[in-house]
């Protein structure tokens, strides 16, 4: 009992030793480089272009790196593996790709990965500490008065989540009647009285893991939230939950650049047209959050506003 | 002025926080006469038993009874609403501390009147029925008030398996109206016009029934 006691609280002591240290060299010497997933470090078309002088194309070219500014913390787009020290996800695929863009095949070393957390993206682009962010990251008006956006590459909104093999809900629309779980006190509950108004809303908790719980218990029959949260749940249990892939709100994820460098957005838009095209956006899906058994998505339409 | 507006909801959630109390609290008192009885009791096993159960639940936070039981239940094949299964976990955890209040209260019943019983030959259930348990009910008027009064607030627990009471009703505000502070407000109020009319009505049988002793 003492030593089964005393394991567990090294086992805690450990754990929370290793996310400070985690954090801490986020903030501080963020120096991984990371080598392509090996399923996307695909074919490439535009090998090692010669990109405009000046350009930060050009740039990051003769810096012989690529900056990219991603979540450390977001399960499926972005997050460090802490035994390998890489970042997994979709976000960091994207990057992946558009550094093959500019260096060709071979990124070893040519990628850096820094943590942007939500709070400081703006500021990474603005000064510069980044040559791009990819950080599930939404396009919205106030953000555009600091930086400027390509893209979408995806979109995200809420979603809802059933029971395998669940054919009755198919979006939105159908869930009058239903018994439908979401988290106390969220933006999605109230989303989803707005805007589904004859759901059945009495059960709900103060987790998500829970209204999963309560689905897998049959007691409500769909969970709703943002579909990258719910995208994580169904990685947790891939044969017992789907995800509707319906998207009632919209968030589309964008790439943040510096505000005033249209040429550099441009290339980025391009780029992201040709991996939608070329299919290595559904690989670097596949090879990422389409682990959960979730069909890539169709590439949003960028937006080169 | 927020709270006067959503009278009708916090009434909704008034009346089933009443609902919880009263109907946990009857069962309670049921499963801690068990209980006490069980701890007095001359069979060993029997006082193994209460002592254990006792032990178990009263050394846990409710919360984790709530969670436990309405993901655990069904489990097993078992499945009730958010408001049975309250009800069946706020019984169970009461009852275990109504059992400690009770046990306390027989000791209070002096051993000359258990050996009276037992001299003019009343069996051990009559013995509890008819000279213990009355006396010790009296000497346990206001403690068994006070857990009825923390039964009251206890039940706002029953809002983590989504029991839209008190508790639940005024989140559902917060959530809808973004105003915490006078919705809380209000919350609070409503538990004082339960609590509070309970504080006065236990002094008061306290009072007459110590009197009568």
């Amino acid at each position: 009992m003492k030593s089964t006691r005393r394991n567990l609280f090294t086992t805690v002591a450990i754990g929370l030793v290793a996310v400070a240290c985690g954090s801490d060299k986020a903030s501080v010497a963020p120096a991984t480089t990371a080598a392509p997933a090996a399923t996307t470090a695909a074919p490439v078309t535009t090998t090692a272009a010669a990109f405009p002088a000046d350009s930060a194309m050009a740039k990051i070219k003769a810096k012989g790196k690529i900056v990219i500014g991603t979540k450390f913390d977001q399960p499926l787009f972005g997050l460090k593996n802490p035994t390998t020290n890489e970042v997994d996800g979709f976000d960091a695929e994207i990057g992946r790709l558009l550094a093959t863009r500019i260096f060709g095949a071979d990124i070893k070393g040519k990628v850096e990965f820094v943590e942007t957390t939500s709070k400081v993206r703006e500021e990474a682009v603005e000064q510069g500490k980044v040559d791009l962010v990819i950080a599930t990251y939404t396009i919205n008006a106030a953000r555009k008065e600091r930086i400027a956006f390509a893209g979408p590459y995806y979109v995200a909104g809420q979603d809802i989540l059933v029971k395998k093999g669940n054919t009755t809900i198919t979006g939105i629309d159908t869930l009058g009647g239903k018994k439908v779980c979401s988290v106390q006190g969220s933006t999605s509950l109230k989303n989803l009285a707005e805007k589904a108004p004859t759901a059945d809303a009495s059960i709900t908790f103060d987790k998500y893991s829970l209204c999963v719980e309560a689905l897998l218990d049959g007691r409500v029959e769909a969970v709703t939230t943002d579909n990258v949260i719910l995208l994580g749940f169904v990685a947790d249990n891939p044969d017992k939950v789907q995800l509707v892939n319906k998207p009632f709100t919209t968030e589309p994820y964008g790439i943040g650049v510096a505000k005033a460098d249209t040429v550099f957005r441009g290339w980025v838009n391009d780029q992201l047209e040709a991996m939608a095209k070329d299919g290595s956006y559904a690989k670097a899906w596949a090879a990422t959050a389409g682990k959960t058994g979730q069909k890539a998505p169709t590439p949003p339409a960028v937006d080169r506003y | 002025m927020l709270v006067w507006d959503n009278l009708d909801v916090f009434w909704r959630g008034w009346t089933t926080t009443v609902l919880l109390t009263s109907a946990s609290f009857a069962v309670a008192l049921v499963i801690g006469m068990a209980l006490a009885s069980a701890r007095v009791s001359p069979v060993a096993p029997l006082r193994g038993v209460a002592q254990l159960y006792v032990e178990v639940v009263r050394n846990t936070p409710l919360t984790v009874h709530m969670v436990l039981m309405f993901f655990g239940l069904p489990k097993l094949g078992i499945r009730f609403g958010p408001i049975t299964t309250a009800i069946i976990v706020l019984s169970i955890y009461t009852g275990a501390f109504v059992g400690e209040v009770l046990r306390s209260g027989m000791n209070t019943v002096g051993v000359g009147q258990i050996e009276a019983g037992r001299a003019i030959g009343l069996p051990f259930v009559d013995l509890l029925r008819l000279v213990v348990l009355p006396q010790a009910f009296k000497a346990t008027v206001a403690p068994l008030g006070s857990q009825l009064s923390a039964l009251v607030r206890n039940s706002a627990v029953a809002y983590t398996i989504s029991v839209l009471d008190i508790m639940g009703r005024s989140d559902r505000l917060i959530t809808d109206l973004a105003r915490p502070i006078p919705i809380l407000i209000g919350a609070a109020l409503a538990y004082y016009t339960l609590t509070i009319p309970l504080a006065f009505a236990i002094n008061a049988v306290d009072r007459r029934v110590r009197v009568a002793r």
